[in-house]
């Protein structure tokens, strides 16, 4: 356990939030796409070993970007 | 009418041909290797069998009825004596001995296993990854079972198997032949079929051991008939002949009652064959090769690797309507022209459609025929029928024109054509040229262009294109055209703008030179700039700069900054300040052509940067401009800084060493004493260059050529002018200097571990000098080792180029700005984040005072 901490608190890992229902369904409408289309994540991914997470649930990545600070990415939790 | 069929392909299934389909999709049935009788006609059961199809014009398939281009052909086939086995299955065949019973040919597994592994299967499998997912857990299974010792359901001691490759199975070192392993197959239920990770329904494990081989027909294996009128076979039809040929010699023995040995040696003879028939680069197998030693090229080669049949013929076409040949420089065409020679002009053709208006016009070129220039090859009727012109036809053609006909007449002055340099890494590797037809024998090519294309003049060819219908050359004008292209996609900086000759032309023009009014005229005119109300505003001596303004829009603004960080300002079009060069015109950083570009579009740029050019050469020719050795030869106060320079620095080398043997030296935090030595040595002899450079740098470029195309960013840099006149410098292998040597030294001249300089790789000399033999050897050492790397990297980059390049093919920017591939699955959220078109912005980047300045009106 100990160790799974470390992990998500290195700099090079960027934060994952779970989305609720509605915010997933949100996403899904803004971009017009079923959940199939989004990028993936696997469940057993070792950034997601903190958070409780089904199959189905929508991801939310804060990443550094190099061209505008922070951006946000969406993946979609799979059977690893 | 052609017709078009929509629909969508829900699924596919790859199966084996069962021996029952193979029976039933025969026309013939194949009995004798002899391919045609004494009157040269094909035998019946032969291998050109007339039910097979045609290959011959003028003769009607026996089965179809349909002549040469109707009949697609038709399969045959071929009962074999003793079953073989298919070398492609061969390691499923294997699998599957290994799995099941040798007995009763159940799975080699019990109940409770079994669930255990459907199970698993049943979690695993997510409808996109289930074949994945199945390939893996077969493995998993026949791993698992191949040590079972014992079958589970009837008690039968299992053996181990072991192949010797590629078709021969031991059962302890005792062989199975293929009727057994076929009986075998025929054992495992339908249910152990479909565990093993096969559908039953389309491949059954004893399919896999032939009875029948399917004989294909004639047509994917014509004969050419030869100069002498013999007929030379296709290599399958030789193939298939010593398979057929084989099969009956098994079949007369077996019925004759031979000697086992004697069967089976032909038996194994026939595995051979039908082994090299599928395959003739199978490892362990020698190839089946031609009287001439040449080695039969048969089923697997015809589809396999980039001589196949997928790269080579579907991936890869042959077009007509395009020409090749080597290109040379014309800078006095525009940058959108392409010079082509009259012999193209007159061969490649371009439609144009006949109406009421055009008629007069286009029968000149009807009766100018193929053979006068302005001319035309075909003509063709609303029908589709293309007519050649010719002297018979001509004359009746000519009549029969009318509105609605085509022309195909000769390539013009104007036309677009599609001009290409491979490898097209490019977008702008592929651009639209107008054409210009002029004399000679090869595409003239105007220099600034070369550098999209990454092409020189050593012998390089390039490929023309002359698109064909209306639609696409509108989309080769307004899409590809080489103004479209000046500004790149990657970074959004200039690809087309002035190089070499253009940029020293400039530079010198708009920094020393002052002309007459006459001579300034006099080298407008040269350029094709006939503007006389700006002659009228010269006076009489005109400034380079002012020669250079009268082809810069009248209410241009510009601030920028030379090469030297030298501010350049233009204002209303008049160049006041500052020299233009590299960081103005130049290649990927001409700040002066993107302004152009976002002031007055790009047709305009194209056309102000085509006479840029010119004037830069014509320049250049009127202020005499040479480069030589003698450019080098360094002022005597400076020849003197840069041996003291280098003087300097082998003492200090030498003091660093003799306190190293001291052991003076403090080593630096985390390094040895030896590598903070090597650290220092580098540092102290780099530091001797550069001071040697900024020495050379000091000489004033008025009256030295090389220096002045250094410093206009022309062609070469004050470092390769240090290292002819002064010091080539330290030589590195990986970033050290030169340590190899197996007694502790470089060359047999020094003493072991000698540290000092020259003795590892430090060249004090300038190649005019002329290099010490020790030196020599060390430069050589450097070179060897960058032309190595060099001649190893390129085809590995080219491949993993084509790699990437599958990869990301169908990848593209959708209209909400998410990124997605042809399943619109989502790649980015944003294209880059930003959602920035990078070819609109200024290199990348978006310069928000530049724009606020625009705005207000500053």
């Amino acid at each position: 356990m100990e160790e799974k901490q470390t992990i998500i608190k290195h700099v090079l890992v960027p934060q994952h939030v779970k989305l609720s229902e509605e915010q997933k369904q949100e996403v899904l409408k803004k971009y017009n796409i079923s959940s199939k289309q989004l990028p993936r994540i696997k469940n057993d991914d070792p950034a997601l070993k903190m958070i409780e997470v089904k199959i189905g649930d929508v991801i939310m990545i804060k990443r550094k970007s190099p061209t505008i600070g922070e951006s946000e990415y969406y993946r979609v939790v799979v059977n690893g | 009418m052609e017709s078009y069929v929509y629909k969508k392909i829900n699924s596919m299934i790859f199966g084996m041909l069962s021996p029952d389909i193979v029976r039933k999709m025969a026309c013939a049935k194949i009995v004798t290797p002899e391919l045609f009788d004494k009157e040269g006609y094909p035998v019946d059961g032969g291998l050109m069998d007339v039910r097979l199809g045609v290959i011959d014009p003028g003769l009607r398939c026996k089965t179809c009825g349909g002549n040469l281009r109707d009949c697609m052909g038709h399969f045959g086939f071929l009962e074999l004596a003793r079953p073989i086995i298919h070398v492609k299955y061969a390691d499923v065949i294997l699998n599957f001995l290994r799995c099941t019973c040798r007995e009763c040919g159940k799975l080699l597994t019990d109940k409770k296993m079994r669930i255990q592994i459907e199970d698993d299967e049943e979690q695993e499998v997510t409808e996109d990854d289930a074949d994945v997912s199945t390939k893996k857990q077969v493995k998993g299974i026949s791993t698992t079972l191949r040590n079972v010792k014992k079958c589970p359901h009837c008690q039968a001691k299992q053996h181990t198997i072991k192949v010797e490759k590629p078709t021969t199975y031991l059962e302890d070192d005792k062989r199975i032949n293929p009727i057994d392993i076929r009986t075998r197959m025929e054992k495992v239920s339908d249910s152990d079929v479909a565990f093993l990770g096969l559908d039953p329904k389309f491949a059954r494990p004893e399919w896999m051991i032939l009875n029948v081989l399917p004989v294909p027909p004639v047509t994917i294996r014509p004969s050419i008939t030869l100069e002498t009128g013999e007929r030379s076979e296709d290599d399958l039809t030789h193939k298939l002949g010593d398979i057929v040929r084989i099969n009956q010699r098994l079949f007369e023995n077996i019925n004759a009652g031979a000697p086992e040995i004697i069967v089976e040696d032909l038996w194994d003879l026939l595995q051979y064959h039908v082994t090299t028939y599928f395959d003739n680069e199978i490892s362990q197998v020698p190839p089946a090769r031609h009287r001439s030693g040449q080695a039969l090229r048969t089923l697997s080669e015809r589809i396999k690797s980039k001589e196949g049949r997928f790269r080579h013929n579907l991936a890869g076409k042959r077009v007509n309507y395009a020409a090749r040949t080597v290109i040379t420089p014309d800078s006095k065409i525009e940058l959108n022209e392409v010079g082509v020679p009259m012999e193209v002009a007159m061969e490649l053709t371009t439609p144009e459609r006949v109406t009421e208006w055009n008629m007069k016009r286009l029968k000149k070129f009807v009766e100018a025929g193929p053979k006068k220039y302005p001319g035309s090859n075909y003509v063709v009727r609303p029908d589709g029928r293309k007519k050649k012109i010719t002297d018979e036809t001509q004359e009746q053609l000519l009549e029969e024109l009318q509105p609605g006909y085509l022309v195909e007449r000769h390539l013009m002055d104007g036309d677009i054509s599609i001009f290409n340099r491979q490898p097209s890494l490019h977008r702008m590797s592929i651009m639209a040229h107008r054409v210009k037809v002029l004399p000679g024998k090869s595409f003239r090519l105007n220099p600034a262009v070369c550098f999209p294309y990454n092409a020189d003049f050593d012998g390089d060819e390039m490929n023309l294109h002359i698109p064909q219908t209306e639609e696409a050359k509108a989309e080769a004008e307004t899409l590809m055209e080489v103004q479209t292209q000046i500004i790149t996609p990657k970074n959004g900086t200039n690809v087309i703008g002035c190089s070499e000759d253009a940029i020293t032309g400039n530079y010198v023009l708009t920094k020393f030179m002052k002309l007459s009014k006459e001579d300034a005229v006099q080298l407008l005119h040269s350029i094709g700039f006939y503007d006389t109300e700006r002659f009228l505003t010269f006076k009489k001596t005109v400034d380079g700069k002012d020669i250079f303004s009268a082809l810069l829009p009248e209410d241009l603004d510009f601030i920028g900054k030379s090469k030297s960080k030298q501010p350049v300002v233009i204002k209303e079009g008049m160049l006041i300040e500052g020299v233009i060069d590299q960081a103005t015109i130049g290649q990927e950083k001409g700040e002066l052509i993107r302004a152009l570009v976002n002031n007055y579009g790009h047709t305009r740029t194209l056309q102000i940067l085509g006479k840029i050019f010119r004037l830069g050469i014509a320049s250049l020719g009127i202020y005499g401009f040479t480069t030589a050795i003698s450019d080098t030869d360094l002022p005597k106060d400076v020849q003197e800084k840069c041996r003291e320079a280098i003087y300097n620095a082998e003492k200090r080398v030498a003091q660093l060493i003799g306190q190293y043997e001291s052991k003076e030296l403090e080593p630096l935090p985390g390094q040895t004493l030896e590598a903070t030595l090597e650290v220092k040595i580098l540092e102290v002899l780099n530091k001797a260059r550069q001071r040697i450079g900024e020495v050379v740098g000091e000489i004033s470029d008025a009256n030295n050529s090389t220096i002045t195309m250094a410093l206009a960013g022309a062609k070469g840099n004050l470092l390769n002018l240090a290292m002819i006149a002064a010091c080539v410098g330290q030589q590195s292998l990986s970033g050290k200097r030169i340590d190899l040597g197996y007694r502790n030294r470089t060359l047999s001249m020094f003493n072991r571990g000698d540290l000092s300089p020259k003795a590892r790789g430090f060249v004090r000399r300038g190649y005019k000098d002329g290099l010490t033999p020790e030196e020599f050897f060390m430069h050589s050492m450097t070179g060897r080792d960058s032309f190595m790397d060099l001649a190893l990297r390129t085809p590995r980059s080219g491949y993993l180029y084509r790699r990437l390049e599958s990869a990301l093919q169908d990848i593209k920017v959708e209209y909400d700005n998410t990124v997605r591939d042809a399943n619109h699955n989502i790649v980015q959220f944003k294209y880059g984040d930003d959602g920035l078109d990078v070819s609109k912005t200024d290199a990348g980047k978006i310069k928000v005072v530049k724009t606020m300045r625009e705005v207000v009106g500053e």
